[in-house]
């Protein structure tokens, strides 16, 4: 067993609480547990419970409450979370219901969602607060009994006297529990005895979406509760003037209309830097503030140039090729320039990538209710701790006059990582003086800003003779910030390295979009090596495997952000899963590699060409994220980072003109749909006893690289540029 | 405001609002009936699927004034416990990631196994083609009609 020292403040454990309806968050109902097997008998609703620490709640009967503490994105941490609890716990997982916790900084860490850092941050936390309690059941029953905990054993939730014949359930002595003394030390579990972790649980929610219950920041209601809608500025660049205020007004259902201002002093990078100024308008039906919003006549002012796609285009070709723009990372092992010169063969290609909106399907919508003492804040929100900062500052009202409650959401991807929208509802509740709730149309969403960043990068490699890379440079700049990890492999790989990252300015507002950055440089980079391989006459994986025993055995440079071994063995597990040698007449194959996010995942696309279109049919995935809580469920992660990166790599794009959005809903910006998804996807992961990594995101840049590379296979293109159905010319397939 | 009768989930229920409010705001704020989602309002994602007599329909491009004299099932009247045969295999193959597209998926599915007890692969893909899921849960969901069709 592994002893580690307990960190917790003891104030918050010692609260018994004596409530039949506990639930923490509104529309809770914790009459269900974790399985939606009838047959399993379903342990009676407690009448009292009895708080252990912040994390578990145990009742008189044996149910067990656990809070998730992180917001719910669709990376099933309500699940996963819990589970981790649970293990150390040691209780039946069909005894634990789950809630999600509320916003509590005083006890709870790193509650948000973001960089898949859910499980790696509170791995330790979760599995302390299992242990901690279990110790805490086990000393109430030995003070008891009069014996020593040594002479107890637990199994699901009961405890046994190890020469004895008495036991006792958690349910019976939990109220014991609530006194004692918090252990100085615990005991952690050893990897190997983990029963729950490594077993596949499904999603504690399920039931409730799949029966339509309300559990998205856009289902939640109030008594008195107002809608609102806002209007934002037509184009970047562009402030609000004025508007038909009074006709606004007078139009049917609509209660009030005003133009709001959330600009705040000090901004954090996750506060609105764009639309600060906009009209809202508060009414009692959804479908009466989208007509009145239709009505609305502003007058807009210009503020800053209205940018297009061509001039995007021009600023990021300007940046690379003049170095204009700010040069904010860089590295450089040996002599690149003069490595190129005396190189036998040299390679360089540039690749782009569009800006690409979010689109969670669930658009962004919160709840405030501002009095003038409190503020009341639910909703879906990635970052509740910076929300609450941000509706302090605006509101300039004592952080702990506000509380912040997080809804399941209806997709993250990290647009909810950005405040703004939170805000926009408490400046409105303030104004009407009522509960409110902002919701977005569809077109607001797409069109508001924060997109992932428009790209444009550049690599350049050098073979000697003897197909050895000698040499390796990239540059890439971004609208704002440029696409370059410079440690990150190939960096230790070759002995003559550059990377420069290039930020360059735009004002249309960006953010992090799942896997900022990483599910570009995967594409281009992986692309790239794969071109490099061909003109090496080397076998891709081989090529890649080659340098990564240059990275084991002699690295070059000392701040190399990966593990090369690991890294090689994600490739070879896919090597051998996916039969690489192997040849099927009419399919082709493309294969990358990628490391982001602490997570290894190396993918092989298998394609075929149907009418000369693209179809994949299968993708191969290797995993590398040390332990794996929740088998399945990660398996689902995977499947979705292929098919979200396989997507948007393919169709999507945001253009510009005149500084405004020219995509606006779904008929023209194109998501992946069920036809084009790949036909199948295999996962694997590799077996380790590594602490937890993320999951989120790291499935999806790799999936770029190998279609990129499965589609040359098939077709004889390297495509450069995304999105890739556009640039694909169907005359030239030769497959 | 013009007073409408509808029927939803064999229930009768009256509603006082604009003759051209679509279905999807009338079931959500009217009624309270917030399984069926708004996703874009223009009938390209699906979201707000709902049946209007077994026909799997857009619910935000329906408005009101046409919806009256016909039977409208939303997810919450889909099944008695959330055991409709769709639903069931929702949950065994463990669908969802963040859970917003999915009561539209289901309601498509569902219309499709009516229609069709025994579609292939194909025509899955065709009729599912109209709802997105921006997590990427097709593979899960292909599936999932697929069990469905057995049960």
């Amino acid at each position: 067993m592994t002893l580690v020292k307990t960190q917790y403040n003891r104030r918050s454990f010692l609260k018994v609480s004596v409530a039949a309806g506990g639930g923490m968050l509104i529309g809770f109902s914790w009459l269900t547990g974790c399985t939606s097997d009838k047959k399993i008998e379903k342990i009676a609703i407690p009448n009292e419970w009895f708080e252990i620490n912040g994390y578990i709640k145990i009742g008189d009967t044996g149910l067990v409450t656990i809070y998730s503490p992180n917001p719910e994105i669709g990376q099933n941490v309500r699940t996963s979370m819990p589970m981790i609890v649970a293990e150390e716990l040691d209780v039946d997982w069909n005894n634990v219901v789950v809630e999600q916790a509320p916003l509590n900084t005083g006890f709870y860490q790193n509650q948000f969602a973001g960089g898949s850092l859910s499980i790696r941050l509170s791995w330790n936390a979760l599995r302390m607060a299992g242990a901690t309690a279990r110790r805490m059941l086990m000393e109430a029953a030995a003070k008891e009994w009069s014996v020593s905990v040594a002479d107890l054993t637990v199994t699901k939730g009961i405890i046994k006297e190890t020469n004895g014949e008495r036991t006792v359930s958690y349910g019976k002595i939990a109220s014991n529990a609530v006194g004692m003394e918090i252990p100085e030390e615990v005991e952690l579990k050893e990897i190997k005895n983990f029963e729950l972790i490594g077993t596949s649980k499904k999603n504690v929610d399920g039931k409730k979406i799949i029966t339509g219950e309300p559990l998205f920041g856009l289902d939640f209601t109030r008594e008195g509760m107002q809608l609102a809608m806002i209007q934002h500025p037509p184009a970047f660049g562009m402030k609000v003037k004025d508007f038909n205020e009074a006709e606004i007004k007078a139009m049917p259902g609509i209660t009030d209309a005003f133009i709001i201002d959330t600009a705040i002093d000090e901004p954090d990078w996750n506060d609105e830097k764009g639309f600060l100024q906009q009209i809202a308008i508060v009414g009692d039906s959804t479908w009466q503030l989208m007509k009145a919003k239709k009505a609305i006549k502003a007058n807009w002012e210009t503020v800053s140039e209205l940018e297009s796609s061509e001039m995007h285009t021009i600023k990021l070709e300007q940046a690379l090729a003049s170095g204009s723009g700010t040069i904010e990372q860089a590295r450089k092992d040996g002599n690149p320039e003069a490595a190129f010169k005396k190189a036998a063969k040299v390679i360089e290609r540039t690749y782009t990538s569009p800006f690409m909106a979010h689109n969670t399907m669930e658009p962004m919508n919160f709840f405030a209710n501002v009095t003038e003492n409190s503020a009341e804040l639910i909703g879906p929100t990635q970052m509740p701790e910076p929300l609450e900062k941000s509706v302090s500052k605006l509101l300039n009202m004592p952080i702990e006059n506000i509380t912040v409650n997080m809804t399941r959401m209806g997709g993250g991807f990290g647009r909810r990582l950005y405040v703004h929208y939170g805000l926009e509802a408490a400046i409105i509740s303030k104004k009407t003086g009522t509960p409110v709730k902002l919701i977005y149309t569809r077109e607001d969403d797409m069109t508001q800003g924060t997109y992932r960043p428009a790209y444009q990068a550049t690599y350049k490699a050098g073979l000697d003779e003897n197909n050895n890379l000698i040499a390796f440079s990239v540059k890439g700049a971004g609208l704002p910030e440029g696409p370059i990890f410079p440690n990150r492999f190939p960096a230790g790989t070759v002995e003559n390295y550059s990377a420069e990252k290039i930020d360059t300015e735009t004002n249309v507002t960006t953010g992090a979009w799942r896997a900022p950055r990483s599910h570009f440089t995967a594409g281009a980079e992986q692309s790239f090596l794969d071109e490099v391989a061909e003109l090496a006459g080397k076998d891709p994986i081989d090529f890649r495997l080659e340098l990564f025993d240059r990275a084991i055995t002699n690295p070059v440079g000392e701040k190399n952000e990966y593990e090369a071994e690991r890294y090689a063995g994600v490739l070879k597990l896919v090597k051998e899963k996916s039969n690489w040698g192997e040849k099927t007449p009419g399919v082709h194959r493309g294969v990358a590699a990628y490391f982001c996010h602490s997570t290894y995942v190396a993918e092989v696309v298998d394609l075929v060409l149907e009418n000369g279109n693209p179809k994949v049919k299968k993708v191969w995935c290797a995993v590398d994220c040390g332990i794996v809580v929740n088998p399945d469920a990660a398996v689902n992660m995977i499947e979705g980072g292929v098919i979200d990166g396989i997507g948007h790599a393919m169709y999507s794009e945001l253009t510009f003109n005149n500084g405004a959005p020219n995509e606006s809903n779904f008929d023209r910006y194109q998501l992946i749909r069920h036809s084009q998804a790949p036909e199948e996807i295999e996962v694997f992961f590799v077996k380790n006893e590594i602490d937890p990594t993320g999951l989120g995101e790291p499935g999806l840049p790799p999936a770029v690289g190998a279609l990129a590379n499965a589609i040359y296979a098939a077709t004889g293109q390297r495509l450069t540029q995304q999105p890739f159905a556009k640039y694909l010319k169907p005359e030239k397939i030769i497959g | 405001m013009p007073k409408y009768s509808l029927k939803i989930n064999g229930e009768k229920r009256s509603v006082e609002v604009d003759s051209d409010t679509p279905l999807l705001w009338v079931l959500r704020d009217e009624i309270g009936l917030v399984g069926t989602k708004y996703g874009c309002g223009i009938g390209q994602c699906g979201s707000c699927t709902v049946h209007v007599d077994g026909s799997a329909t857009r619910s935000c491009l329906l408005q009101v004034s046409q919806a009256e004299g016909v039977n409208i099932t939303t997810i919450e009247g889909l099944s008695k416990d959330g055991d409709h045969p769709v639903q069931k295999a929702w949950l065994e193959h463990d669908v969802p990631q963040c859970g917003y597209c999915q009561a539209g998926q289901i309601m498509t599915a569902a219309a499709l196994l009516k229609s069709n007890p025994n579609p292939s692969d194909k025509e899955i893909d065709a009729t599912m083609s109209g709802n997105i899921c921006r997590c990427g849960t097709y593979l899960r969901i292909k599936q999932a009609v697929k069990t469905a069709s057995k049960l």
